[in-house]
């Protein structure tokens, strides 16, 4: 397989704006001609179906929740960045580009990252446009936040509930375009097979989940924006719902699946009470701006937080890293809160977390601005543990979060397979190894607005001439469609046939058991071969002993569960070997191995700067490693440092 | 830290196997159910327990777990997301509960609402009243610098209480007319406070309240049910806010009306 990034020359700064020159455009009037299904309706995919249809393309949008505004970006609370520099503390674009480079410690492609610094401005004027109430200050302008990764403050937010309020902004741009009949929208859809005409991506099975009714879907492109596979650990700060089966169905169709081993653990969630647990919950990150972090000094000390006084505290992230603090990046705060529990200093009944505390805060601050940051997040901890944290310190612990592998894109955001775009979570392209925070939202938004609405044209112009050949005209009725849609009634039917004894909720638990204990914070080589073992063990006896109930023509949430579990079961496996096969340890990827004397990180840039793209080589067989080299032109090479 | 209790609830819930189906209570015995699980988590392990006797479990809407999605949607004794204010479904734990008790749980119900199976319900109403008006007609790229205009903090921070509504349609099964106008309000709300949101603001008030009535949703009749049991508690200032927008655009002349709007 040839990965060519397509790349445009030139210098960092003029890449995109060139590129932007020198890409082809479609004629108005043949846009309309052009049918683009969109699959997926949170920031990454509603900002695309929104604004492709408002230039003049025919959009479907589908997503497996009742409304576009269900999907998971919904959630996410700190905020969003933007080199804007309002608070005139030295941001600009370069910056922005330097940090989300380093903050990925130098896994992710350097023009790739510049284009999305260098939008990440025209994203905040959109928003404000749309409606969207950011947080302001008393004289009527944007307020701004500091981000874990950053020492300047370009976080945009509103209150904590950032996600939402921009999701409802691409939401509301969806819905007009609905009202306006230009995009068609398919709620309680789920995309189940992708199908490939003359190697080309032109449509998508899907499934009803009300009815159970399998429908074909023809397109000249598909645009998969479905988020990221988090969920592959059963336990994680992803929506219930999110799964991985339309990227990983794009995979079996040969797209190439890029750098699934990284995978971010947040630092700051609820920590897990119980067996019947069914998700984890994110603490913002934005909560380290004025919480400090601490365990006791001494070993299984179990005295209340309250009793122990300051002498006898260890403020390990100040300690560690006095330059960042309490706002080191993510993949360092989880590994250190690990080290420390690994320790036996961890705090509450499980001995896995440490205290994050407002107490300075409160003192100096006073309450109410302490409430008025961050109140609905204080509100939250209290619903889910029972417990103040205005009077005693919170208690978290790392969890599974986010997922900066994906499907490989090229400049473009096309994937290996012609006409198959990615954006948003579910490609690769700029986070590298970790993502900072508040870059998420910047993504999606970037890739759904200001990218893909331009270089859609670059594919959609190179087959027009042949699409516009009525004797080329594709239906449903192809071949290829009937193909995919038994592929996927063949599946349906063999999980309602098993009839076994286990839910498809058992055996996720024990995929997810498997996936934090040998693949989580820490992987070493032992613990990821015994997984290469027990993974296919697992979903051989998935196959043979899986309890599916109800049936196929009707609302069955248990058929839809097993199938993202059946998924779940292969991508594992994916994850893990690349895990093991990438013998370095960079961002949210540590290996025991590879680790300096004082337990940091330690990437091997001679062997391993670059992307591995796995390409798939039928079942049971080993899936190719594919490498794009990276290559560091503008920010050099350089041991990432937050002490 | 918090302590943890088993409980031992007898459960009576909505069963419905489809939308023409009459559908009734049936009685789940449940032990074992720790105070620290959520609603949702006891339903889990009740629906676990379900597929291992080999019965059909029970559906209900779901998804982020944290609050936000709207998604969750259960009457629960009676109550819109239970008895605790300010929380969802999903955010109701069971320490709320003693052992021993008995609790009837139902879907959110409305004429606009149809029950899809269970505890499920079809909201999509609630979507074509945002594509009647609850949008800024902006298309992508050339905004203007996003501090071009000042909006005062206190405008701003009305807009964001409004703004939190989630979409989950409790403030609609809280009441008695079936009437939708705190979430209609929190749409007009939102943006009533906001300069962007001023061009249209005829339009938009009078196209989202026709296509209210055309989803069947009934008129306010001043309850404030809705308030109470609301998770984002949203303030029925919002109605008062939406028919004064809705008085003051029917002088104007400019809004399209219902008879220009359909059903979809």
């Amino acid at each position: 397989m040839k990965l060519d990034a397509k790349i445009p020359d030139g210098p960092i700064e003029r890449k995109w704006t060139q590129h932007k020159n020198e890409l082809k455009l479609v004629n108005p009037a043949n846009k309309r001609k052009f049918n683009i299904l969109v699959v997926g309706s949170g920031l990454a995919g509603a900002s695309a179906a929104a604004t492709l249809a408002e230039l003049g393309y025919r959009v479907d949008c589908f997503a497996f929740q009742d409304s576009p505004r269900r999907a998971h970006s919904i959630a996410a609370q700190g905020g969003i960045n933007a080199a804007k520099n309002y608070p005139n503390d030295g941001d600009s674009v370069f910056r922005l580009f330097y940090d989300t480079v380093k903050g990925g410690d130098f896994r992710s492609r350097e023009a790739n990252v510049y284009r999305l610094a260098e939008v990440s401005n025209a994203i905040i004027d959109q928003c404000v446009a749309q409606g969207v109430p950011f947080a302001r200050e008393y004289g009527g302008t944007l307020a701004n936040r500091s981000f874990g990764g950053a020492l300047v403050s370009r976080t945009f937010y509103a209150r904590g509930q950032t996600g939402q309020q921009l999701l409802l902004g691409a939401y509301s741009a969806l819905e007009r375009q609905i009202g306006l009949g230009t995009v068609k929208m398919h709620a309680r859809h789920e995309m189940l097979e992708l199908v490939l005409v003359d190697g080309h991506a032109r449509g998508i099975v899907t499934r009803d989940l009300t009815t159970g009714q399998i429908e074909s879907w023809a397109g000249d492109a598909v645009v998969l924006a479905t988020g990221g596979y988090g969920n592959t650990f059963f336990l994680s700060t992803n929506a219930a719902g999110c799964n991985v089966t339309a990227t990983f169905r794009a995979y079996k169709k040969g797209a190439a699946f890029a750098n699934p081993c990284y995978t971010q653990i947040h630092p700051t969630c609820i920590p897990v009470t119980g067996d019947h647990q069914s998700k984890l919950t994110l603490m913002s990150e934005s909560l380290r701006n004025d919480g400090r972090v601490w365990v006791p000094r001494e070993k299984g000390d179990k005295r209340k937080p309250g009793e122990i006084p300051e002498g006898e505290r260890d403020y390990y992230l100040e300690r560690k890293y006095p330059s960042f603090g309490n706002l080191s990046p993510r993949d360092i705060a989880s590994r250190a809160a690990k080290q420390v529990c690994d320790d036996g200093r961890g705090v509450g009944e499980t001995g896995l977390g440490v205290y994050l505390d407002f107490a300075d805060a409160i003192q100096r601050l006073g309450e109410n601005v302490v409430r008025d940051r961050y109140g609905n997040l204080f509100q939250m901890y209290e619903q889910i543990t029972g417990e103040n944290p205005y009077q005693t310190p919170m208690r978290i612990f790392p969890a599974v979060h986010y997922s900066m592998g994906g499907l490989w894109v090229d400049y473009n955001l096309m994937s290996t397979i012609p006409g198959l775009h990615v954006l948003g979570e579910a490609n690769f392209s700029d986070h590298g190894a970790n993502r900072l925070g508040a870059s998420a939202l910047m993504q999606g938004l970037a890739d759904g607005y200001f990218v893909i609405p331009y270089t859609i044209a670059a594919y959609l112009s190179s087959v027009q001439v042949e699409r516009f050949d009525p004797k080329n005209k594709l239906t449903t009725d192809h071949p290829a469609f009937k193909e995919a849609e038994t592929a996927v009634k063949g599946r349906i039917d063999r999980l309602l046939g098993i009839e076994g004894k286990k839910s498809p909720t058992a055996f996720h638990r024990e995929l997810g058991h498997i996936l934090w204990n040998k693949c989580g914070m820490a992987r070493n080589k032992q613990g990821l071969t015994e997984a290469l073992q027990e993974i296919p063990a697992l979903r051989e006896e998935f196959w043979k002993n899986v309890n599916v109930l109800g049936e196929a023509g009707t609302l069955n949430q248990q058929l839809e569960k097993a199938g993202r579990v059946a998924d779940f079961l292969e991508f594992g496996e994916l994850l893990v070997r690349d895990a093991l096969e990438r013998e370095e340890s960079c961002g949210g990827h540590f290996r025991e191995e590879h680790q300096t004397a004082d337990g940091e990180a330690l990437r091997d840039d001679e062997h391993f700067a670059h992307v591995a793209a796995w390409e798939y080589q039928g079942d049971g067989k080993k899936p190719i490693r594919n490498v794009e080299p990276l290559a560091f032109e503008t920010v050099h090479l350089a041991t990432r440092s937050y002490k | 830290m918090s302590t943890q209790a088993n409980l031992h609830l007898k459960l009576h819930v909505w069963r419905q196997k489809n939308a023409s189906d009459r559908g009734g209570f049936v009685e789940y015995d449940v032990p074992g159910v720790s105070s620290d699980m959520s609603f949702l988590e006891m339903f889990d392990v009740l629906n676990e327990r379900l597929i291992e006797k080999g019965e059909e479990p029970v559906a209900f809407d779901h998804d982020c777990r944290e609050g936000i999605c709207g998604m969750c949607s259960m009457v629960i004794n009676g109550q819109p997301h239970g008895p605790k204010r300010g929380v969802t479904t999903c955010q109701l734990h069971m320490r709320t509960f003693h052992d021993g008790q008995e609790i009837w749980v139902e879907p959110f119900r409305s004429s606009a609402f149809p029950v899809v199976k269970d505890l499920v319900v079809d909201r999509g109403a609630l979507d074509r009243m945002v594509q009647a008006g609850g949008f800024v007609s902006v298309r992508t790229g050339g905004a203007p610098d996003a501090n071009a205009t000042p909006i005062s903090k206190v405008e701003a921070d009305l807009s964001m209480d409004a703004a939190a509504c989630i979409g989950c349609g409790a403030c609609v099964a809280s009441c008695k007319n079936g009437s939708a106008a705190l979430f209609l309000g929190a749409q007009v709300s939102k943006y009533k406070h906001l300069p962007q949101g001023l061009t249209e603001r005829h339009e938009r008030v009078a196209n989202m309240m026709a296509q209210a009535d055309l989803e069947g949703f009934g008129a306010c009749g001043n309850q404030a049910e809705c308030e109470a049991v609301c998770p984002k508690e949203i303030p029925i200032r919002v109605i008062a806010e939406m028919y004064r927008e809705y008085l003051r655009s029917t002088f104007t002349g400019r809004a399209i009306g219902k008879q220009d709007r359909k059903r979809t």
